[in-house]
C-alpha cells in the first residue's frame, strides 16, 4: 500500500514537472531537427538551425539589442531602486508610506497598460519609437521590483554601521559607496539579475515601443508570423539558455548570502 | 591637566513633547573616565548622543577644547563612539575596520596598517588583523570597536553601554580591561551604563542621572558614601530611608527628629526642613551594641544568601514605618518572621536634603 502511494506521488510529481517543462523540452529537441519542419519524427541531432540563426543578421542584431537593453535598463533600474530604497529607509520623508506604495504600484499593473501609457507619452513628447524608449519602458517595469527587493533587505541594524562610518569622518557619499553599497550588494545583485531576466523575455512593451531596431522576443514573433520553422526553435532555445544562466547566477547569489 | 576638556552648558532637549534633558551642565576633564549612570529614560544616552554630534540639543552648547561644537557633525568633531551593537563594518576585515577612520583622514595605507596593528595590540587582538568581524566572539568585536574608535586619537571617546551585550563574567573582565586601556592611552572616556557596579568600578567621575537631570556627580566613593539626593542613595547601591524633620540647626550640627527619636548629625540644613536619613545596608545592624541607635522593632520579610553575606529585608512594626535593608555576616542566623531590632552607629547616618 505504502509502495503504491509512493508510486502515485512520484507519478503526480512527474506529471506536474512534465506539464511545466514539456513545452520547453519539445522546443529544444526540435531545434536540433535536421529537416525543415519542427514536427515528429525527430530527424536530428543537427546544429544547422543554430547556424542559420547565427548567420541571420536580423536575429543576431536583435540578440545584441536585447542584451544591451536588458543590461543597461536593469543596471539603471537597480541603481534607482537602491537609491530610492536608501532614501525611504534612512530619511524621514513626508507621506513616506504612501510614496512607498506608489513606487511599488506598477508591479500590479499589466505591461500592456504601462506600454500603452508610455507610447502615448513618447508620442506627445515627440520621442520616436526605438530601443531607447523600450529601455525606458523596462526601467519603468523593473524599478518597483528592484526597490521592493532592496528595501526589504535594508534593515535598521545597518543604521548604526552607517553612523559609525560618519563618526569616523566619512562624508555622506563615501558612507554610501564604502559602507551601504557593499553591505547591500547581494540584494542589489539579486534585483539586477531578476530585472535582466524580465527585460530579456519581455515582449509587450518592446513590441509597442520599438520600430526598426528591435529586441529578440519581437524578432521571434516576426519570424513566427511566417510559420513554424526549426530556426524559431533554435532561437527560442537560445533565449531559454540565457534565462537559465541568469536564473542560476541569481540562485547562487541568494544562496551565498550571509544570514543576517 | 585639570582644565576642562569638554564643557556641556545648560543642555535641554526633547523628543516631540517629551522633555528628555532639562538644563544639564557637565564638565569633563582631560584624561578622566566619566561614567553617566542612570535608569533607562534618564537621558544619559541622549546626553552622549549630543556630545557625539548625533543630536543637536534644543538649548545649550557643547564646547570641546574650547571650540563650540554644538551643531558640528560627528565626522568633524574630535569624538568617536563605541556603539552598543559595535557597528563593525561586516564586509571589511578587522584591520580595515580599524583603519577606516585613518583612511577617511587620507592616511596612506602602509601607515594606517601600522597604526591599526598598534591599536589592535593595545586591545590585545593583534592576531585578528585579517579576520572578518563575523569570525570573532562578542568580546572580541567589542575590542575591535574600541580599537577602531581609539586609533584616530579622539579628544573624547564615547561608549554607549558598551558592555550591555556581554554575559556577566565577560562584562566584569572587559570592565577591568577598559579601565586599564583608558589609563594606558590617557584619552578621556565617557561611558554610559545603567549598571551601578560597572559605574563604581570604572569611574573617576561618576554622574548619576534621573529624569533628564544630574542628581549627583563626583568620585564614586563620594557619591556612594555621601549621596546628594534620595535618588542617588537608592540607585547607586541600596539604602534604608527614614524621613525626618530638622529641629535644631546650630552651626554645622543639626538635630533630626524622626519616628524613632531625634538624632544629632553633622550637616547643614535649615530649621524645619523635611529631610531623609539614609543608612547603607552594610551599616545597618540587627544586633545592638553600646554605641548604636535603634529604629524600633521590625520583622524579617526576606533573607537572601549571597555568598559572602546575607541580605536581609525587614519591615518596621510601627505603622507606615520604613523597610530596612541590611547586609549581615553569613554566620548570623536569621529567618523570615524573626523579630529584630534594626540599629546603626550614629556616624553612619547620611542626611539627604531632597
Amino acid at each position: 500500500m505504502r509502495g503504491f502511494i509512493k508510486l502515485l506521488s512520484l507519478g503526480y510529481a512527474l506529471a506536474i514537472y512534465g506539464f511545466i517543462f514539456l513545452p520547453v523540452v519539445v522546443l529544444v529537441v526540435f531545434s536540433l531537427q535536421s529537416t525543415a519542419f519542427p514536427i515528429p519524427p525527430f530527424t536530428g541531432p543537427s546544429f544547422r538551425w543554430y547556424e542559420a540563426v547565427l548567420n541571420d543578421p536580423r536575429l543576431t542584431s536583435a540578440l545584441i539589442n536585447s542584451l544591451a537593453v536588458a543590461g543597461i535598463s536593469s543596471a539603471i533600474a537597480a541603481a534607482l531602486g537602491f537609491l530610492s530604497a536608501w532614501g525611504f529607509a534612512r530619511f524621514v520623508l513626508p507621506g513616506s508610506a504612501v510614496m512607498r506604495g506608489l513606487i511599488t504600484l506598477p508591479l500590479t499593473v499589466s505591461y500592456l497598460i504601462i506600454g500603452m501609457g508610455l507610447l502615448v507619452i513618447f508620442n506627445a513628447a515627440g520621442l520616436p519609437k526605438s530601443l531607447l524608449t523600450a529601455g525606458i519602458g523596462h526601467v519603468v517595469i523593473n524599478l518597483p521590483l528592484c526597490f521592493a527587493i532592496i528595501y526589504s533587505q535594508m534593515g535598521d541594524h545597518q543604521i548604526n554601521i552607517e553612523r559609525a562610518a560618519r563618526d569616523l569622518g566619512a562624508t555622506e557619499w563615501r558612507v554610501l559607496l564604502l559602507i551601504t553599497l557593499p553591505i547591500m550588494w547581494p540584494a542589489i545583485f539579486a534585483s539586477l539579475f531578476l530585472s535582466m531576466t524580465f527585460s530579456w523575455d519581455e515582449f509587450v512593451i518592446s513590441f509597442l515601443l520599438t520600430r526598426f531596431d528591435t529586441t529578440l522576443p519581437v524578432e521571434i514573433w516576426n519570424l513566427l508570423r511566417s510559420g513554424l520553422n526549426p530556426k524559431t526553435n533554435a532561437v527560442g532555445s537560445l533565449v531559454f539558455a540565457v534565462s537559465v544562466v541568469l536564473a542560476i547566477i541569481l540562485e547562487l547569489i541568494l544562496l551565498r548570502r550571509r544570514p543576517a | 591637566m585639570t582644565e576642562a576638556l569638554v564643557e556641556m552648558k545648560n543642555i535641554s532637549h526633547s523628543f516631540g513633547r517629551v522633555s528628555v534633558l532639562s538644563d544639564v551642565s557637565l564638565t569633563i576633564k582631560a584624561g578622566s573616565y566619566t561614567v553617566l549612570l542612570g535608569p533607562s529614560g534618564s537621558g544619559k544616552t541622549t546626553l552622549l548622543s549630543i556630545l557625539g554630534g548625533f543630536l543637536v540639543p534644543r538649548k545649550g552648547s557643547v564646547l570641546i577644547r574650547g571650540v563650540n561644537c554644538t551643531t558640528l557633525a560627528p565626522a568633524r568633531r574630535p569624538t568617536t563612539t563605541v556603539f552598543q551593537d559595535y557597528a563593525l563594518f561586516p564586509h571589511m576585515s578587522v584591520g580595515k575596520n580599524v583603519g577606516f577612520g585613518l583612511r577617511m583622514k587620507g592616511v596612506v595605507k602602509s601607515e594606517r596598517d601600522r597604526l591599526a596593528h598598534e591599536a589592535l595590540a593595545i586591545v590585545g587582538l593583534s592576531e585578528a588583523f585579517n579576520k572578518k568581524p563575523h569570525q570573532l566572539s562578542g568580546g572580541q568585536r567589542q575590542r575591535v570597536a574600541l580599537a577602531r574608535a581609539l586609533v584616530v586619537k579622539p579628544a573624547v571617546l564615547l561608549l554607549d553601554e558598551p558592555l550591555g551585550a556581554l554575559d556577566l563574567k565577560l562584562r566584569r573582565q572587559m570592565q577591568d580591561e577598559l579601565k586599564a586601556i583608558q589609563k594606558q592611552v590617557g584619552t578621556a572616556f565617557v561611558h554610559v551604563t545603567h549598571d551601578q557596579e560597572e559605574a563604581m568600578a570604572l569611574a573617576d567621575h561618576c554622574v548619576v542621572m534621573n529624569q533628564g537631570r544630574i542628581e549627583d556627580e563626583g568620585t564614586p566613593e563620594r557619591v556612594y558614601a555621601q549621596p546628594a539626593t534620595r535618588f542617588s542613595a537608592t540607585f547607586m547601591g541600596e539604602s534604608t530611608l527614614i524621613p525626618g524633620e530638622v529641629t535644631k540647626a546650630k552651626g554645622n550640627t543639626i538635630s533630626v527628629k524622626t519616628a524613632f527619636g531625634s538624632f544629632p548629625i553633622v550637616a547643614n540644613a535649615e530649621d524645619g526642613a523635611q529631610v531623609t536619613l539614609a543608612i547603607r545596608p552594610e551599616h545597618m545592624l540587627l544586633i545592638r551594641d553600646s554605641r548604636s541607635i535603634t529604629f524600633g522593632n521590625a520583622r524579617v520579610t526576606a533573607v537572601v544568601f549571597q555568598g559572602s553575606f546575607r541580605r536581609v529585608l525587614a519591615s518596621s512594626t510601627t505603622k507606615s514605618g520604613p523597610s530596612f535593608i541590611a547586609k549581615i555576616p553569613v554566620e548570623l542566623e536569621v529567618a523570615v518572621g524573626d523579630a529584630v531590632t534594626p540599629c546603626c552607629h550614629i556616624e553612619d547616618l547620611i542626611m539627604l536634603a531632597k
